[in-house]
């Protein structure tokens, strides 16, 4: 099976690459742009059928390797 | 006194921070590959260099943080062992826990290349016994990833146990919080800073301020 994980900075922490793509945005004349953060997906995938196993393991995955949890959260979707 | 850079595909400061180590403190070093599982006997300091380890893939230090010779650093130092983290060095001591807080992308997005004004924030460790705290060093930065971040109850463990080793004279470059640009641990055996001391050992490299850091750890270990 199939697993996505959104990495995002997490509230609070600076993306300075969010506020550069919100600026270009702007000078492209997209108006009322309040705010972007930049993230990562990460496409997994896995031997493992069944999911909620899946789903644990991938968690594991995000807190041994696939985020950061001084600066990152994540959402994992199993498919 | 003995030495071991770590070398990971992608270091590219390695033998400039052997030649620093054997020149400034007449170190005996050894380079050690990341696929190693052991550290050589005898070490008094483990230093992980200064590059692009694993491309900055996922995160800058996250690979190289998992290889499995950090099992083996991540041991020296639980036991008391000195190590030193130049920039990519110390993005891989905040992956792997052994320093707190993260570097991210630096706030204006540059590259940052040049001489940065540090000032010394304690004499207190094997790494900057040689200055006085307040002192101001002259030591090149080299880096995309190095805004210091951390939660405020680290910031404050490290303002209130005297541990924040280095901080950019005159504001950060880089967005780093509390202008910091080298942090200590709690047992003030572990410094992780992006500015590059072994880039600036000798007068041919346009300073020499950096020997410091290096005649630190010959005071602090050589006899020992």
């Amino acid at each position: 099976m199939k697993a996505r994980v959104h990495v995002s900075l997490k509230t609070g922490v600076l993306d300075p690459q969010g506020e550069a793509i919100r600026h270009a945005l702007g000078s492209l004349g997209f108006e009322g742009v309040s705010g972007v953060r930049q993230g990562k997906l990460i496409e997994i995938e896995l031997a493992q059928t069944d999911p909620d196993a899946a789903r644990e393991e991938v968690e594991r995955m995000c807190k041994s390797l696939l985020a950061n949890p001084v600066i990152e959260s994540y959402a994992i979707e199993i498919a | 006194m003995r030495a071991a850079v770590i070398v990971f595909p992608g270091s590219n400061c390695d033998r400039d921070m052997a030649v620093a180590l054997r020149e400034a403190t007449g170190a005996g070093v050894s380079m050690v590959w990341h696929k190693d599982t052991a550290l050589p006997e005898g070490l008094d300091l483990v230093a992980l260099p200064g590059g692009f380890s694993f491309g900055d893939h996922l995160r800058c230090g996250a690979i190289a943080g998992k290889s499995p010779i950090m099992r083996a650093v991540t041991e020296f130092a639980g036991k008391g062992g000195h190590v030193l983290g130049v920039c990519n060095g110390f993005q891989i001591l905040t992956e792997t826990g052994l320093l707190p807080g993260a570097l991210l992308r630096n706030g204006r997005l540059k590259f940052l290349c040049k001489s940065s004004p540090l000032r010394v924030g304690t004499s207190a460790s094997a790494f900057t016994n040689a200055w006085n705290a307040g002192d101001i060093a002259s030591i090149p930065i080299a880096h995309h990833d190095g805004a210091y971040v951390a939660d405020e109850d680290t910031l404050a463990a490290l303002k209130g146990e005297d541990r924040i080793a280095f901080t950019y004279e005159g504001g950060a470059p880089n967005g780093a919080m509390g202008d910091i640009a080298g942090i200590l641990s709690r047992n003030r055996r572990v410094l992780g800073m992006m500015p590059h001391p072994e880039r600036a050992v000798d007068p041919a490299h346009g300073g020499s301020d950096g020997r410091r850091l290096f005649r630190s750890l010959f005071h602090a270990l050589a006899t020992a």
